[in-house]
């Protein structure tokens, strides 16, 4: 295993593209939670029905798509090029390189989110005082002192790695770049919008409770926790059943097929 | 092709003329024997059908009436008032009438236009109708003023000078016609005097400050206006709603609300005027009753003085969550076009990226030198499966689609068959614009991974993060207007009425652009890249 996590560590860090895709998540994801809590205010004398524990870390919604080209290179390029196959000379134990590959990309996901997600949360707990969400008009703290902005954040950068374990399972089954990235994309983006245009309630309620995204992304919440269709932590272990699901489909496809 | 041919000068231009269409007919051969490819699309069309007609069916509604057992779909559905335009409006307002026949004019002044609406700073202001929440206030588009309507029945012709809570006087008619007047709110040192004239079937609008020096607002023609038509004084006030500047929770807030005009110096000139008013509620038994409209109606008559209170609308029912209606739209079941697009943009993406990948491109290119023509043949098969399979997913899925709508109780806003062709010829070009937006990028980046992300993320993106309130309402239409998600418009069926307050959401069917200025945005940004791909394709080798 130590090998096969050195070869694969060898084989990112050689590579000027995931260098820029890690530079990327950090960028696009405190980037876009800097300008939408910037442009978010809430005048006096209004209530403003905001969570700022999930509009600081909305940037989470962009670097996810970074993330998953990100899981989606790391094994395609292997197919496309034909890498691959020496890969698997040299290790053939197909889960194995598929465990080496999960760990790097986790680790990295999650370093990479960590710098993201603080630099997120330090965007709202500087600029959301200033713009009328105060702790005096019942707005809890985006910081390290209130606890639910904490496992927010926490869980923000739980579910990008998360997100990438589901998206490298999903390349691993389909194997062209193209295919994959637009499956994953359609995984992470198409619920989202399915939930906009359905109005049966019930309808609505299964799939807050259980699609990847948005069972994932209640994570995020620390208001109304009461009205939610599936608690916070429920809501992240619903994205690691899904994640679980497409690493073993990608085991199993890596291991029933020739390279 | 051979080579002798090529080296006589006389024919060249000859072969080459005919050569793009066997550029054409090369790239088509290559589309149909990938076998994925073809799966791809008809997998697009599949899912595109399955998800719109699914987005179509989820909006059950049910209900029950006193002493009766409940009852789902089309049953619930209260009598539905269609326009003389056809379209489906609300008309529900408190009338004080008397006939009139053959030409006449009736003057008013309106001294106050006061109103009620529901307390939105109080904790309990979104329940609808809660009893004592209302507080004085007027919503933007409270009316009261002179009526001359067809008849009394809901959906008839009408035309009508009104002052409203936030837009001035107004000139409305028919629904959806609305011209502005004089502007400002009604004060006790600021009144307006309004007047309505009819001469056969034309309707003309006059409005003053002071009562002598009068300008003409409008004049409009009725067709096929009765003898005898009710004219009259009327007051009407829609719910009031706030939508704060928020997102990612509701951030819609609303409820019923009421509207109380004082008239004097009423005076209706013309034959057979009877001198008596009476009050007539229209459509207080309509579709008024499933929203959280108040009841409150009231008319009295004192010393030449008439004060009339009346709750409702006289206006178009728009898609959204504000409607008093469970209303659907016919683009609703397009809305699977989402994942069509996705497929597509893969395959278009694919259908450049993979000869890189194989080195086909060296022979392609080989076979024809010219970067341009190759280029353009990719482009225009790609656009021509995605637009066939968009044409057949979409004219399917509204086939089912809208007829489940009906079936489960919804009201299908009506459009016109050249505004339903436009959705559905609209959306299949959408899928085209898009292919080439995607063979373009695959040609300039010549990497599947990177172009296929691009060309998702901005068609696809930034509709989601707009729909789903993620961003600012600004920005959110900022963004529907500058990046791809632009051609989304296109689907657009209902069009966006001034004088209706409604929420933007695209989400609701409404987008910043016009349905073709924002398909215009689209094409640009596919014309960039072809332009790019092309600039990079001449300077490169392959």
């Amino acid at each position: 295993m130590k090998v096969a996590l050195h070869a694969e560590w060898t084989k990112l860090r050689t590579v000027p593209g995931p260098a820029w895709l890690l530079l990327a998540i950090v960028a696009l994801t405190a980037g876009v939670s800097a300008a939408a809590v910037g442009a978010t205010s809430c005048p006096p004398g209004l209530r403003c029905p905001v969570d700022p524990a999930k509009l600081s870390l909305t940037g989470v919604q962009f670097g996810q798509a970074v993330v998953a080209v990100l899981a989606v290179l790391m094994i395609c390029s292997e197919f496309s090029n034909g890498m691959i196959r020496v890969t698997f000379a040299a290790m053939p134990a197909r889960p194995l390189v598929l465990a080496a590959k999960a760990s790097i990309l986790a680790g990295l996901v999650l370093a990479a989110g960590i710098i993201a997600v603080a630099g997120s949360v330090l965007a709202g707990h500087l600029i959301l005082p200033a713009h009328g969400f105060t702790a005096a008009r019942g707005f809890h703290a985006v910081w390290v002192t209130y606890g639910p902005s904490m496992r927010a954040a926490a869980g923000s950068v739980l579910y990008l790695g998360l997100i990438a374990l589901l998206s490298l399972g999903v390349a691993a089954m389909v194997r062209d770049s193209a295919v994959a990235i637009g499956a994953v994309l359609a995984v992470l983006y198409l619920f989202p919008i399915i939930l906009a245009f359905v109005t049966n309630p019930a309808w609505q309620h299964r799939l807050e409770r259980w699609t990847p995204t948005i069972a994932g992304l209640t994570i995020q919440a620390t208001t109304g926790l009461r009205s939610l269709a599936i608690s916070p932590w429920d809501g992240l272990g619903v994205l690691g059943i899904w994640a679980g699901a497409a690493l073993l489909g990608g085991a199993l496809t890596l291991r029933l097929r020739d390279a | 092709m051979s080579t002798g041919t090529m080296s006589r000068p006389g024919r060249g231009a000859v072969r080459r003329s005919d050569g793009f269409g066997q550029l054409l007919h090369s790239e088509w051969i290559k589309f149909r024997t990938v076998r994925g490819w073809v799966i791809g699309m008809i997998v697009a069309a599949i899912l595109t059908i399955l998800l719109g007609v699914f987005a179509a069916g989820g909006g059950g509604i049910s209900c029950q009436q006193p002493g009766r057992p409940p009852q789902t779909g089309k049953a619930c559905l209260p009598y539905v008032p269609h326009g003389p335009g056809g379209e489906v409006v609300t008309d529900s307002f408190n009338f004080a009438r008397q006939p009139l026949t053959g030409n006449g004019t009736i003057t008013a002044r309106l001294i106050a236009l006061t109103g009620k609406h529901v307390d939105l700073s109080s904790p309990g202001g979104t329940e609808a109708g809660s009893g004592p929440g209302l507080v004085p206030g007027l919503a933007p588009w409270s009316k009261a003023g002179l009526v001359i309507k067809q008849s009394l029945h809901q959906g008839s012709a009408y035309a009508a000078m009104t002052v409203t809570g936030g837009h001035g006087v107004r000139m409305q008619w028919n629904y959806t016609g609305d011209t502005a007047g004089l502007p400002g709110r009604v004060t006790g040192t600021s009144p307006r005097w309004l007047r309505l004239t009819r001469a056969g079937d034309v309707i003309t609008g006059y409005d003053s400050a002071d009562g002598s020096h009068w300008t003409k607002v409008g004049t409009v023609h009725l067709a096929g206006l009765p003898a005898t038509v009710q004219v009259g004084l009327f007051a009407t006030s829609p719910n009031y709603s706030v939508t704060s500047q928020s997102f990612g929770g509701s951030s819609e807030r609303g409820g019923p609300s009421e509207a109380t005009g004082v008239f004097d110096h009423v005076r209706l000139s013309g034959a057979a005027a009877s001198g008596r008013w009476s009050e007539t509620a229209i459509g207080s038994g309509g579709p008024a009753a499933l929203g959280p409209v108040s009841r409150a109606t009231g008319f009295s008559q004192a010393h030449g003085i008439y004060t009339l209170t009346g709750s409702g609308d006289i206006a178009p029912v728009v898609p959204g969550p504000g409607s008093m209606l469970p209303t659907a739209t016919v683009e609703q079941s397009l809305s699977g076009a989402f994942l069509g697009l996705i497929a597509i943009v893969v395959v278009a993406t694919m259908f450049f990226t993979a000869e890189y990948r194989r080195g086909l491109i060296r022979t392609t290119f080989a076979a024809t030198p010219h970067r341009g023509q190759v280029l353009a043949a990719k482009a225009v098969v790609g656009g021509a499966v995605a637009f066939v399979t968009g044409l057949v997913a979409s004219v399917i899925a509204i086939a089912i689609g809208v007829p489940l709508e009906t079936s489960q109780g919804q009201v299908v806003l009506p459009v016109s068959a050249l505004t339903e062709a436009r959705v559905v010829i609209g959306t299949a070009a959408l899928l085209a614009v898009a292919a080439v937006l995607a063979v373009a990028l695959g040609g300039a980046l010549r990497r599947s991974a990177a172009a296929v992300t691009l060309a998702i993320v901005t068609v696809v993106l930034p509709f989601l993060l707009t729909a789903l309130k993620l961003f600012p309402p600004a920005i959110g239409s900022w963004l529907l207007r500058v990046t791809p998600a632009a051609g989304l418009a296109i689907q657009q069926s209902i069009p966006r009425y001034p004088q209706v307050a409604t929420t933007n959401s695209p989400a609701g069917g409404y987008y910043p652009l016009p349905p073709f200025a924002g398909f215009a945005v689209l094409c640009c940004w596919a014309a960039a890249a072809l332009a790019l791909a092309y600039f990079l394709m001449r300077r490169r080798d392959v």
